[in-house]
Order: structure tokens, then C-alpha cells, then sequence
């Protein structure tokens, strides 16, 4: 008679947790725009699939928001104020006026800039009214370019600024408040460079450290999916 | 033993019928190298029921020489005495796992060295108890010789100025001390002395509440007692009063802090009306810390959190 080999599974020792070790071992997460350890405010992390979705963004050249802080009369070799002493100066004689002077002033430069870099022809009625409108941003590389810039608050020697921008570095805005105390007559340090959005990513999106867990981040992701997608779409289309 | 007389053995070339080969059990050898204990666990009395006690020979193959020790030791003849040594001292039966993963390294000792070194903790007045929760803490502690574990206990002594009851408290409490590597302890002391400003006595008496503190980073240390002190303003004594506040995380007090700070009642001073204890502001769980000490909802704190 024919011989039948019966295949049995039988458990092994080998295949137990205490021998095998942890099921998951890795978690691919990576970091949207960089932040840098003197600034605080919306991060973007993702994770999975999210990592494409980052690439996907980042080459959308969404603008940045930020609240910068800054504090008349000091000047330091970091243009923060945990940097070294460089100078001390009056401050009296610096108006909120002067200082939105000085500040229309770079948002003109910026513009330019913003123009330039767009690769738009600005003899177009096209390019003109997208202009009007502040769509126009550029998609490729550039410097740092200020798409609009104003004062929040004035109360001296302390100033706050919001600011939004493009290809920026944190350290580029308090480069940025040194230069207008400079402008000023006076000199200044930046005291705080918050990030209030990322592109679609806003403070409400963003998890405090009491929410980093589970259940809140993947809430978190559910919410702006939608917005993510369409973003994507409406610019890479 | 082989007779003879008997059939001679079959030479491997010999056709068999299809039963006879279907009843061959052919298994594949035992690899001679193997960087992983999975490769023996099956055919490994001795690893078996260690797996069976609990431990995790994924964490022990990654030891050094810890997998190639086990491999070598016989269940009955080595690793059982130490099991019913091991329970003698106190560990529970469930703690057995836990203690081997972190220790596989007693299942080689000597019993009698082990057993000396048990005799000699008596001898200092330690009770049962007492020497089985340090043990169970401190896994490696019986590895230690008796010279070792008595220079030591000496250290602690004099370092800190503590009497012989103290200083034994103080490593009940935190049997690593016992264990661990001594001038990262001695630096420790000497930044809490010199850096941080604090009174021998009152060193003493932070240590004995608090005695991570001679384990903990000394940059964390400074960081710490820095904000408590020159921004939040807390003097000394407080600080010696609430030595628990230095094992928190800097983030956790400098949050509720510039929190309570905002909302005006950032009051740490026991002669002032609304005083608020550092234990009250660094033990209490969230949402108590915002109802009870803040007298704020936790989406208030959250919000605020938003703004730094």
C-alpha cells in the first residue's frame, strides 16, 4: 500500500517570544522641515507612507510662519539672546512707526526677490494677477525669501514679529532682528523663533507632549489627511 | 553492545522499500556556530526550561559569553543548585525569569562563593528580606566578592559621614550603589559640594531622601538645580527639604513653572499665603497638577503649552 507523509505542525521552542525576541523592531519616521534646538513650534513627522507624503510637500515650497521675539539695546555674537555680549545701545529713540518703516522696507526687497526667483514674466497680465493675489512662490531653490512680514507687538526694548517666509533657517530670522536693530540705529537680539505653520500644519494640529501617544497621533494624522491631499493635489497638478 | 553474530548493518547503497525510507528521520545537525540561541533551544534541556522559567534568551544572546555559558551548563548537575539557592535568598518563583535575563552570569558561579558572600550581608546585620530586595534590584551583587562588597559599604560610610544605619538604608534602598562604578558617585558628590553649594549635612540629608542623586548625569544635576535655583529662586534648604524635585525632568518643572508663573501664582515660599510645596508642583499627575495647583482646565495648560 502507498506511504502518506501528513505534515504536522508542532510548536517549537524556538518560535517563542522569550527565545524569537520582539515582533517590531523598527519604526521608519522621518522629519519634515528642520527646526532647529533654540526654536520651539510645529514639527511635521511621518511615519510609513507619511515619508512620501513629506517629499511630496516639500517640494510644494509651501510658506512658513513664525512669531519671532526680539529685545532692543543688546547685540550678541549669535544674534540670540543666550549668545555672548557684543555691544549695548540706547533704545529710546525707536518708534513702533520706524519700525514698520524698516519693515515695509524688507518685505519690498523680498518681493523682488519672491519675483525673481518665481521664473515668472511680470509682462504678463497672467503672472500680474497671480502676483495680486500672492500665489506666485518659487519651485525651485532660492535663498530665504520674506513673503510678508509685520509687527505683532511693541513694548520697549521688547518687539514681536510675525513672519512668513520660504527656504528659511531659524537662525536666518534672528540674523534678520539683528539687522533691523542695526537699521535702527540701535542694535537687537532675537528672544524667541516659534513656528506657528508649516505649510498646511498649523499650532491646532500640532500635539503638545502630553498628547504623544497612540490614540492621539493617529488622530492627529486622520485630521489632516484631507488637507494634505488636497495641497498635493492642487500644486502638483 | 554489538554482537557478532548478528546481521551486519546495512550499507547505505542497499535499496529499502518505500515504508523503511518514509520511517527515516533525517534532521538536519546542530550548527557549530550560531550567532543566535533559537539554533538550540529545542535540543537544549538546559535552555528549555529556562525559557520555561521566564527568560528571555533574546536579551541573553546579546550578553557577552552569556549564550555560550548557558549552552555549556547542565540543567540538574549546575543551573538547578543556583535556582534553589536563588529562592533560599528570597527571589519569588516569578522573578526567577526577570533576574536570569539581567543575570545569566550566576549560573556559572561557585555556590559556596555565593553562599559567603549571602553569610557575609547576615553577618553585617542585613535581615532576609532586606538581602533578598537588594539582590532582586541589583542582580549583579552577588558577583561581587566580600572584599569588594565590605570597601564599598566603607566608601558610602565615610564619603558621606553617614552611621552604620543610614549607610545601610541608603544601599537597601539603592543596592546599584553596591554595584555600580565608584567616581562618577565621588563627582557627584563633589558638584553637589562645590558647584551646587550645598552643606555637608545637607548633602547628607538630600542622599538619604533622595539617593539617585548620586547616580544621576551631572550635567542634568546642574541644569536642574540652575533653573530651581536662580530662576525660580528656590534657596537651599527648600531645596534640602525636597531633594525629590532633582530627580524629575527639567522639562516637567520648567513647564508647570513658567505655567504657574503666567496665571500669577508661581509662590514657593511657606511664610507667603498660596504656597505651592515643589512636591505638589513636580509629583502630582497632569490633570491633578491643573486642577488642584493651577486652578486651570488641562486645555488651558495644553494651549499655554503651545505658546513657549
Amino acid at each position: 500500500g502507498a506511504v502518506e507523509l501528513v505534515a504536522a505542525r508542532v510548536p517549537v521552542l524556538a518560535d517563542h517570544p522569550l527565545v524569537r525576541g520582539p515582533r517590531f523592531r523598527k519604526l521608519k519616521i522621518g522629519a519634515g522641515h528642520r527646526l532647529d534646538v533654540k526654536a520651539s513650534g510645529v514639527f511635521v513627522l511621518g511615519i510609513g507612507h507619511g515619508n512620501k507624503l513629506l517629499t511630496d510637500l516639500y517640494n510644494c515650497h509651501l510658506t512658513k510662519v513664525y512669531t519671532v521675539g526680539g529685545l532692543f539695546g543688546k547685540a550678541s555674537d549669535d544674534f540670540s539672546d543666550t549668545g555672548n555680549l557684543v555691544e549695548k545701545t540706547t533704545f529710546d529713540h525707536i518708534t513702533r512707526e520706524k519700525l514698520e518703516r524698516i519693515l515695509a522696507v524688507i518685505q519690498g526687497t523680498n518681493q523682488k526677490a519672491l519675483l525673481m526667483y518665481s521664473n515668472i514674466d511680470m509682462k504678463t497680465q497672467e503672472a500680474y494677477e497671480l502676483a495680486v493675489k500672492g500665489l506666485i512662490r518659487p519651485m525651485g531653490k532660492s535663498p530665504p525669501i520674506i513673503t510678508a512680514i509685520r509687527c505683532l507687538q511693541f513694548a520697549l526694548p521688547e518687539f514681536q514679529l510675525e513672519i512668513h517666509c520660504l527656504h528659511e533657517t531659524q537662525q536666518y530670522l534672528r540674523k534678520m532682528v539683528h539687522e533691523i536693530g542695526l537699521e535702527l540705529k540701535s542694535s537687537a537680539v532675537c528672544t524667541q523663533v516659534r513656528r506657528i505653520r508649516d505649510g498646511v500644519f498649523t499650532v491646532d494640529d500640532a500635539l503638545p507632549r502630553t498628547q504623544w501617544n497612540l490614540q492621539s497621533i493617529q488622530e492627529a494624522i486622520r485630521n489632516c489627511q484631507l488637507k494634505v491631499e488636497t495641497e498635493l493635489e492642487k500644486t502638483l497638478a | 553492545f554489538s554482537d557478532w553474530d548478528d546481521i551486519p548493518p546495512s550499507s547505505a547503497l542497499e535499496v529499502i522499500s518505500e515504508e523503511e525510507a518514509a520511517q527515516i528521520i533525517a534532521e538536519p545537525l546542530l550548527p557549530i556556530q550560531s550567532s543566535t540561541l533559537r539554533d538550540y533551544v529545542d535540543h537544549s534541556e538546559t535552555l528549555a526550561k529556562l525559557v520555561h522559567l521566564g527568560v528571555d534568551l533574546s536579551q541573553v544572546e546579546k550578553r557577552q559569553k552569556a549564550g555560550q555559558l548557558l549552552l555549556t551548563l547542565d540543567f540538574e548537575k549546575d543551573v538547578k543548585k543556583i535556582l534553589l539557592f536563588l529562592k533560599d535568598v528570597g527571589i519569588e518563583d516569578n522573578q526567577l525569569g526577570p533576574f536570569l535575563t539581567k543575570n545569566p552570569y550566576i549560573l556559572g558561579e561557585d555556590l559556596e562563593a555565593l553562599e559567603t558572600r549571602v553569610a557575609y550581608l547576615k553577618s553585617k546585620k542585613f535581615g532576609k528580606s532586606e538581602i533578598a530586595q537588594m539582590v532582586s534590584r541589583a542582580p549583579y551583587l552577588l558577583l561581587f566578592s566580600v572584599e569588594r562588597l565590605d570597601n564599598r559599604l566603607g566608601f558610602f560610610k565615610n564619603e558621606l559621614g553617614l552611621s552604620v544605619k543610614k549607610t545601610k538604608d541608603l544601599v537597601i534602598r539603592l543596592p546599584r550603589l553596591l554595584t555600580g562604578k565608584i567616581e562618577p558617585v565621588k563627582e557627584n558628590l563633589q558638584v553637589c559640594q562645590i558647584e551646587l553649594g550645598f552643606q555637608r549635612n545637607e548633602i547628607q540629608q538630600i542622599v538619604c531622601k533622595t539617593p539617585k542623586i548620586l547616580t544621576a548625569s551631572k550635567k542634568r544635576l546642574k541644569q536642574t538645580f540652575d533653573y530651581l535655583h536662580n530662576i525660580m529662586g528656590i534657596p537651599h534648604h527648600m531645596l534640602t527639604r525636597f531633594p525629590q524635585v532633582f530627580n524629575s525632568k527639567l522639562l516637567r518643572i520648567r513647564e508647570r513653572h513658567m505655567f504657574l508663573a503666567f496665571l500669577g501664582r508661581a509662590q514657593y515660599d511657606p511664610a507667603q499665603p498660596s504656597y505651592i510645596s515643589l512636591d505638589q508642583l513636580v509629583s502630582l499627575p497632569d490633570e491633578v497638577f491643573c486642577t488642584e495647583i493651577a486652578k486651570a482646565s488641562m486645555q488651558d495648560f495644553e494651549n499655554f503649552l503651545k505658546t513657549l
